[in-house]
């Protein structure tokens, strides 16, 4: 069993780079990135797990950052939009997310990227329709979505080596 | 909002959690998923003082064939379901209703046992195992219980778990060769829990269906079985008169519980019009 005492000292790997941090039992993940390691890509809307504002990956999944508590992700990978936008995939998100005004304020566009991230790798044939369904658990205040979907789809639709 | 201080432990095996339970008795939670937990300890809807996270425990993962029975432990989450080629040959209603279940976020790390325990009447896994007609498996200090989940649900957010017990898997029954089962919900936006929805599990021979159970999701304080819906089609080839029949006696058993967004009525109503598209579809299926 592991300590039981109230501060935890955690091992994560974040965007690649190993950190070992102690943190509060209660903290959430998003704020340990966000207040820790002044990672502040990802933001934090309704700590609740609905706006999707928060949205990271924790061994290579999307997560809600606001329902994960850090010391869950001792041992993990995690990957925030500062990491993620690395990647070729990512890359030509954001480019179509540009070409398309798929961002206006930009509060929910990290989010809204990792989770089309991930819906281009686990699913490059996805319908319209598949990515409305897709990213509704992600809010957008400003653009009214259809910018979004139509920038997600064009990367859908482009060689499927962009995925890879 | 944050949430209240509390302190964090991860035992690694079974074992040790029981203990655990009977030092802290009600201050202590288990952690699944946390994706229902987290969120009312953000919004201090609860407040214990430990948490017991349940993710290192390998006996409480892994999906087996089991006999006759399609067995998934309580730490699988919602992701692994959907995507699961087990699952899909031998409980196929499960991946139907999958892709329901809130967004992919939290699906990835959402658990069964973390649903089943928690037991939303609009929840999409209570529904479905009281569909199939499956199993809960709990585990104490004691031992283990097996119960059906006929005997599982009986209030708001209230199941017949007993303080020191937790769920270590569900069990399916394996789908026959004339399987039948079907899923379908209504929500104001998708991966919203549902106003209403349906699980219809059964056997099929040509048009008709036997051994049918109709599981409604949103509807009461619990899943809530149409069993005299479930009594005017079973064994009757379909027919839309029979449909409209099957209908007629579910409005006339089971009433709604209205919400903040669809009175009683409205429920009702929404639940004909899914009880109806599904016979429907099975009809038309069969004679085309
Ligand atoms: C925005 C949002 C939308 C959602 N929409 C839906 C939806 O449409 N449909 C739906 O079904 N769900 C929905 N959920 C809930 C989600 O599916 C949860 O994952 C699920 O209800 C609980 O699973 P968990 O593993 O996250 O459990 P946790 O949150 O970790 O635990 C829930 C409760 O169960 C107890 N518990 C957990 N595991 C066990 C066990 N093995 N034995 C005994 N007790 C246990 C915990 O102590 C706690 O009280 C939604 C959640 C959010 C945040
Ligand atoms: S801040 Fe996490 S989902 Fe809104
Ligand atoms: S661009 Fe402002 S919230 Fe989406």
């Amino acid at each position: 069993m592991e300590n039981t005492s109230q501060t935890h000292l955690i091992n994560v790997t974040v965007n690649g780079h190993p950190e070992r941090r102690p943190v509060q039992p209660r903290q959430h993940l998003i704020d340990f990135l966000r207040d820790d390691l002044g990672l502040k890509g990802s933001h934090v809307g309704c700590e609740h797990g609905v706006c999707g504002a928060c949205t990271v990956r924790l061994d290579g999944k999307i997560v809600r950052g606001c329902l994960v508590l850090a010391v869950q992700a001792d041992r993990k990978r995690v990957d925030t939009i500062e990491g993620l936008t690395q990647s070729g995939a990512a890359q030509a998100l954001q480019a179509a997310f540009v070409r398309r005004n798929a961002l206006q304020c930009g509060f929910c566009t990290p989010g809204m990227l990792a989770a089309a991230l991930e819906l281009v790798e686990t699913k490059p044939s996805a319908t319209r329709t598949e990515v409305r369904e897709w990213i509704s658990g992600n809010y957008c205040r400003c653009t009214g979505y259809q910018a979004i979907v139509d920038a997600i789809c064009d990367v859908l639709a482009s060689s499927p080596e962009v995925a890879k | 909002m944050k949430a209240p201080a509390f302190d964090y432990v991860k035992p690694h095996s079974l074992a040790e959690v029981f203990p655990l339970l009977q030092q802290y008795g009600d201050e202590a939670r288990l952690l699944a998923g946390g994706q229902t937990l987290l969120a009312t300890l953000n919004m201090r809807l609860s407040e214990p003082s430990v948490l017991v996270d349940l993710s290192a425990i390998t006996e409480l993962r892994g999906l087996t064939l089991a006999g006759a029975m399609l067995r998934i432990g309580a730490m699988v989450t919602h992701s692994e379901i959907e995507a699961s080629a087990l699952v899909a040959q031998h409980a196929p209603l499960l991946p139907l209703a999958a892709p329901h279940i809130a967004h992919r976020a939290i699906r990835n790390l959402g658990t069964l046992g973390g649903s089943i325990a928690y037991a939303d009447p609009a929840a999409e896994w209570p529904t479905c195992l009281l569909a199939l007609d499956g199993v809960v498996v709990a585990k104490s200090a004691t031992g283990e219980r097996r119960i059906r989940a006929d005997d599982f649900f009986v209030d708001l957010y209230t199941t017949t778990l007993l303080p020191g017990e937790i769920i270590v898997a569900c069990e399916f029954p394996v789908a026959s060769a004339n399987h039948w089962c079907d899923f379908d919900e209504l929500a104001r936006r998708h991966g919203d829990y549902a106003i209403v929805g349906l699980a219809g599990a059964g056997q099929r021979s040509e048009n008709t269906l036997a051994q049918v159970r109709l599981v409604f999701l949103g509807l009461g304080a619990t899943p809530l079985r149409a069993l005299q819906a479930e009594g005017v089609v079973k064994s009757q080839p379909l027919t839309a008169s029979l449909i409209n029949q099957a209908v007629a006696a579910l409005k006339n058993e089971l009433s709604a519980v209205g919400d903040l967004t669809s009175d009683a009525a409205t429920k009702m109503h929404l639940a004909g019009v899914l009880l109806k598209r599904m016979l429907m579809k099975q009809m038309q299926s069969k004679n085309a």
